[in-house]
């Protein structure tokens, strides 16, 4: 009876506007677009995101728990895991915070090294953000252009450490090996090559109106908001704040480093891409001027200070070497740390990255709490997709940098 | 931790004694770091007081700690969450520290304060079972469901207890 069908049809049309009827879909855990592992349950009305519900904890491993386990030294090869599109920075991050418990202040030459391989990171980390955010988008070029430059990121951490991918470079008290001459010349590759690499991206991307629609106006987060929900890094400075800890709270060698610091405030993904754009131009123009004034002398606190271990040739070539790097390898040997806790924070790539250490007296930290900026900008991200579509999802996730592995640790 | 002289504290250390009086029960300083050992029964008032007084706009960091079997511990709580705030006019950091109960813990929630604290909040319930009061939606967030244990606690191994081996399966019939 087709009539009786239609007329159910419009019953069922009425009925539908009366209660409101949404769909489920999950997006995730591996999606093409997401690049991490993390899955999203979404509450759809036609395309419209009624309501995103975050699932994370795909990749949880411990590693606040391993950081029970292992020595100051030791842990820096989990750190580098958390953050693996940056390790350097995470290494520098979880150092500083070991050397303010212990009371060490580092050699002027190794607050340039770390101040090197930290913006290198910078540098590293942007490219793919912004890279992959393009990709996503639609736009492969761009992408092929960044990821290509990191090679020659990677090449540094080759010559400086002989590991691409996670360099383990910094030690207690200093780094693995000094600089040499070969690790200036494949700095000054990265510093020579970077402009022309930001200029084709601009080219490519600032005036493609498909990226542009896409990425102005989506996923607005407000200055009140940032604050709100603790949020720090390019995401906030995009929308307005501009506290950054290498100016308002400078550490290693940022106070003698003339930068700017970018900022946005209309808090959209293409504020964010546009802020994460520039502070590349400012992380090229650090290093530069680092490479330039970089002081002499050691690059690692003498070894009368008990806690850093002596480089290779001090520990195989003078007895006081080879006692020191004994006293600090052996189990149940070591130097003594001070019974108390400590937090300290430095300006990572996504933002505030701090350790809050609480130690026993041992080498070994009673509690290793990492404060994870990309846990904490992925909290915004339900309240900033709510009303947007899902082809929004792509856009705002990787204007949000989420590393899966610093989300979930 | 020692008991610093009042000149070398920043002034707000001040404006909180004054304030809340009795439920401080320490000040310590430690390298740049400044604690203030605050009473559960007086932390929200004191949060909320920081947040809209004070200026410590920005809830740094959110975090949790088991002292079970620490060196020289006397105190009576076992666990302690800690709440790092930041003054983004005056670049000025303080600690709140608040202890918790083993028996029952439970903490008043900060997220009417900030709203970032709520995955913070989760995650100190998932790895440490203390419970917020007040919290909108307190669910485990890194471990699953169906876990039951606290795994950051000083009692539980590092290897595990198999958990995961008792986990239910679903089979393809069944889904």
């Amino acid at each position: 009876m087709p009539v009786n069908l239609l007329e159910d049809d419009v019953q069922s049309q009425s009925g539908a506007d009366e209660k409101e009827y949404h769909w489920t879909l999950n997006f995730g855990p591996q999606h093409p677009a997401t690049h991490t592992t993390l899955r999203l349950v979404l509450d759809l009305d036609g395309e419209r995101i009624v309501k995103a519900t975050p699932h994370i904890g795909y990749l949880h491993s411990g590693f606040e728990k391993l950081g029970e386990h292992l020595t100051f030294n030791q842990y820096v090869t989990i750190v580098d895991r958390k953050n693996y599109i940056s390790p350097p920075m995470n290494e520098v991050a979880w150092h500083n915070a070991v050397e303010k418990l212990l009371d060490i202040e580092l050699t002027p030459r190794c607050k340039y090294i770390r101040v090197i391989i930290g913006e290198l990171a910078r540098i590293s980390d942007h490219l793919l953000c912004t890279g992959a955010a393009a990709l996503d988008l639609g736009a492969f070029t761009a992408f092929l252009y960044a990821f290509n430059t990191r090679e020659l990121i990677y090449d540094v951490y080759e010559q400086m450490s002989g590991y691409r991918f996670h360099p383990g470079y910094t030690r207690v008290g200093g780094v693995l090996y000094d600089f040499d001459e070969k690790v200036f010349q494949r700095i000054d590759r990265v510093v020579q090559h970077m402009p022309k690499v930001l200029k084709d991206m601009e080219k490519l991307l600032f005036r493609n109106k498909i990226f542009l629609d896409r990425m102005r106006g989506v996923g607005v987060l407000t200055k009140e908001m940032a604050t709100d929900f603790s949020c720090t890094g390019p995401i906030a400075r995009a929308s307005g704040v501009t506290y950054d800890l290498r100016k308002d709270q400078p550490y290693l060698a940022y106070p003698d480093l003339e930068f700017q610091v970018p900022y946005a405030t209309e808090g959209d993904c293409y504020a964010r891409f546009q802020v994460r754009m520039e502070e590349m131009v400012q992380s090229v123009e650090i290093i530069r001027q680092a490479v330039k004034n970089i002081p002499g002398g050691p690059a690692n606190v003498a070894i009368a200070e008990k806690y850093p271990l002596p480089d290779k040739a001090t520990a195989y070539n003078s007895m006081e070497g080879l006692i020191q790097h004994f006293e600090l390898i052996m189990p149940n040997r070591g130097p003594d740390s001070p019974v108390d806790e400590v937090y300290a924070a430095i300006e990572s790539p996504n933002g505030e990255l701090g350790y809050y250490l609480v130690s026993d007296g041992s080498q070994v930290s009673w509690r290793t709490r990492t404060r994870p900026p990309s846990f904490i900008h992925f909290s915004v991200f339900p309240h900033i997709i709510k009303d947007h579509l899902i082809a929004d999802i792509v856009a705002v996730l990787g204007s949000l940098n989420i590393i899966a592995a610093e989300l979930d640790r | 931790m020692t008991e610093n002289d009042a000149e070398t504290l920043p002034p707000v250390v001040g404006q909180l004694k004054d304030r809340f009086g009795s439920a401080i029960s320490t000040v310590s300083t430690f390298r740049d770091n400044v604690r203030v050992l605050v009473d559960r029964s007086r932390l929200a008032d004191l949060l909320a007081m920081l947040k809209a007084e004070s200026g410590f706009g920005l809830l740094a960091e959110l975090g949790g700690v088991d002292y079970l079997g620490y060196p020289g511990r006397d105190r009576e709580f076992r666990f302690e969450v800690h709440y790092v705030l930041l003054n983004q006019e005056t670049h000025e950091r303080v600690i709140i520290k608040v202890g918790v109960d083993a028996d029952d813990p439970v903490l008043p929630s900060a997220v009417p304060i900030w709203r970032g604290a709520d995955w913070m909040e989760r995650e100190i319930f998932d790895m440490y079972g203390i419970r917020f009061q007040g919290h909108p939606d307190l669910r485990r967030i890194l471990m699953p469901d169906e876990f039951t244990a606290f795994p950051l606690r000083k009692d539980y191994p590092l290897r595990g207890r198999g958990e995961r081996h008792n986990f239910p399966r679903i089979t393809r019939e069944q889904s």
